[in-house]
């Protein structure tokens, strides 16, 4: 069965919450069902056929097409299938993700990953603000699953981050694992941005390139050699080739502790050439 | 049953179930996983007085082991989960985490857990790190060469321990040559071990004794010496029993292992002083596992 076809007729002028409109939500619906199904535009309600025209598929294999900038919480809580955005997808992207997949070709507003539990993301293009971070008040951020950004992440990627491993190719904004509480950030790109894994509580932060301004409160902790990276290397294997080309070296790192300032006992891996 | 010369008793090994896991063991290099690996497994011939049966399965390569470095898969079994709980924390403990360089991880995930790192993070002291990959929970403890790596826990299988083959023959060297090939032979089959010194036993035991608290005591109807003072069951030309135990992880990889052990003692033949092969069994009573040895050489 081919995959279901939401094709944008147009952008918004509003914001749209798409978090509707998943491989869950959809099981059962046929074309004209899903078509009627109310969606939130600014403040007004619309439905799915006045955004989008709709080709009949399977819902567990979701593909949105067009500009979707404006289109937020797409793929929020799913927790099975596949949803492509082949475009740009809004904000808070894969929104408390349980489970399935989300493919997105182009770039991902502030937010994405944002409370994620499992499951994998794929952006293409950048990431912005808060990649895996938390609701505003919400202690824990994204606490299971991968998430990998080929481009650039903005500010604050793995803010109050608890479990699972993100990966981001291009550079990285400021303040990276901002109050990360577990799991694993790696950074593959060659610009950091300043003082990353501020008020870091545990952790690994792991960097290939030196960031532009580091923390004082982090304590060298020296070079070593870590079993554990190679295990990381062996369980990341073919998700993406920058990290896999890692294999190559030795995997001695300098190991920075902290952040000291809050008690932390998180750690930034430094594994430069 | 006559196999180039060598009478293959109408009898069959009894053997009995265990519960079992597999350990992976890697080090910096293949001697010091061995190292480890040979520590772990030292002192556990038999569940009587060692708490477990333990051995060396094989070595592996660097592309089989989780962190892509040189290793060892032992197997470890014991009487109950909880026996071996205790002989995991114990062993690995003092024989892995002490040992340079080493890393241990879970040979089977599947089955009743044990904890395995779980156990031995506190080592850490507060300073050990968990982190969760693709579902799994490893520990990093750090050590004063680095860091411990170690899964979380580790699976258990229902096995099978103390099948056996006895091999007689007309000289001590004789039947320890074909002793000797006949575990070189059941090495190379997987999922078993030996665990006796060297693979092999010269101590079998029947149940009890004459003194009061002892379980067990000397095999006396095979021990050639007392031949003519006790029920034996040596022929005139019997001079030296040795025996082989086996626990494998599945009565089929037992019974591959027995079937390979035979043949490589009769391939030694009666020309070189192998007399007949024999196995032990308590009549059929206690243990849930029957091999008998002229079905298993069919």
């Amino acid at each position: 069965m081919s995959a279901l076809t939401l094709t944008l007729r147009a952008p918004p002028p509003q914001r749209v919450d798409l978090s509707a409109l998943t491989p869950d939500r959809l099981q059962g619906l046929d074309q004209t069902a899903i078509a009627r199904l109310p969606l939130q535009c600014g403040n007004r309600a619309i439905a799915v056929g006045d955004l989008f025209t709709v080709a009949a598929g399977a819902p567990d294999d979701l593909r949105l097409v067009g500009d979707c900038a404006r289109l937020d919480c797409i793929g929020a809580e799913m927790t099975r299938g596949a949803v492509t955005v082949e475009g740009n997808a809004g904000a808070y992207l894969g929104h408390a993700l349980r489970g399935g997949r989300i493919h997105v070709q182009g770039n991902a507003d502030v937010g994405a990953a944002r409370e994620m539990r499992g499951g994998e993301i794929v952006i293409e293009g950048d990431a912005g603000d808060f990649l895996g971070g938390a609701r505003p008040g919400e202690m824990k951020g994204m606490s299971g699953g991968f998430v990998l950004v080929r481009g650039n992440a903005g500010d604050r990627a793995g803010d109050r981050l608890r479990r699972g491993t993100i990966i981001v190719e291009g550079a990285l904004g400021a303040y990276a694992a901002s109050r990360m509480i577990a799991g694993t950030l790696i950074g593959l790109g060659r610009s950091i941005g300043p003082y990353p894994a501020f008020a870091m509580k545990r952790g690994s932060l792991i960097l290939l390139s030196r960031p532009e301004r580091a923390l004082p409160s982090f304590a060298d902790c020296g070079r070593h050699d870590l079993a554990f990276l190679r295990l990381l290397l062996r369980t990341l294997k073919g998700r993406s080739p920058r990290l896999d080309a890692l294999a190559a070296r030795p995997p001695i790192v300098q190991r920075l502790a902290g952040d000291q300032s809050v008690g932390g006992k998180g750690e930034i891996l430094l594994w430069q050439e | 049953m006559i196999i180039n010369g060598v009478a293959i008793e109408d009898t069959f090994a009894e053997a009995f179930g265990m519960t079992a896991t597999r350990l992976l063991i890697t080090a910096d290099a293949p001697e010091w996983a061995m190292t480890a690996a040979q520590s772990l497994t030292g002192f556990a011939t038999s569940v009587i007085a060692c708490g477990c049966e333990a051995g060396i399965e094989r070595s592996l390569t660097a592309e089989e082991t989780p962190d892509g470095r040189p290793g060892v898969a032992v197997l470890i079994f014991g009487m109950s989960g909880k026996d071996l709980q205790k002989q995991l924390r114990d062993r690995v403990g003092q024989c892995v985490l002490t040992c340079a360089g080493t890393a241990c991880f879970a040979g089977l995930r599947d089955g009743a857990p044990l904890k395995l790192g779980g156990a031995l993070r506190y080592f850490g002291d507060g300073h050990q790190i968990s982190k969760r990959l693709d579902g799994r929970r490893y520990w990093r403890i750090p050590v004063m060469d680095g860091e411990f790596l170690c899964d979380d826990s580790v699976g258990t299988t229902k096995a099978v321990g103390g099948g056996n083959i006895l091999i007689l023959g007309a000289s001590r060297p004789a039947v320890l040559a074909a002793a000797e090939a006949a575990v070189a032979a059941m090495r190379a089959v997987p999922e078993i071990i030996l665990p006796f010194p060297g693979g092999i036993v010269r101590s079998g035991s029947k149940v009890g004794s004459k003194y009061k608290g002892l379980i067990a005591s000397t095999n006396d109807a095979y021990c050639p010496t007392l031949k003519g003072q006790t029920r034996t069951a040596l022929s005139p030309d019997v001079a030296a029993v040795l025996e082989i135990v086996i626990d494998g992880l599945t009565a089929d990889a037992v019974r591959a292992a027995t079937r390979a052990g035979i043949a490589a003692a009769c391939a030694r033949g009666a020309a070189n002083g192998v007399l007949r092969i024999s196995a032990g069994n308590y009549g059929g009573k206690l243990g849930k596992f029957h091999f008998h040895l002229r079905e298993v050489m069919a």
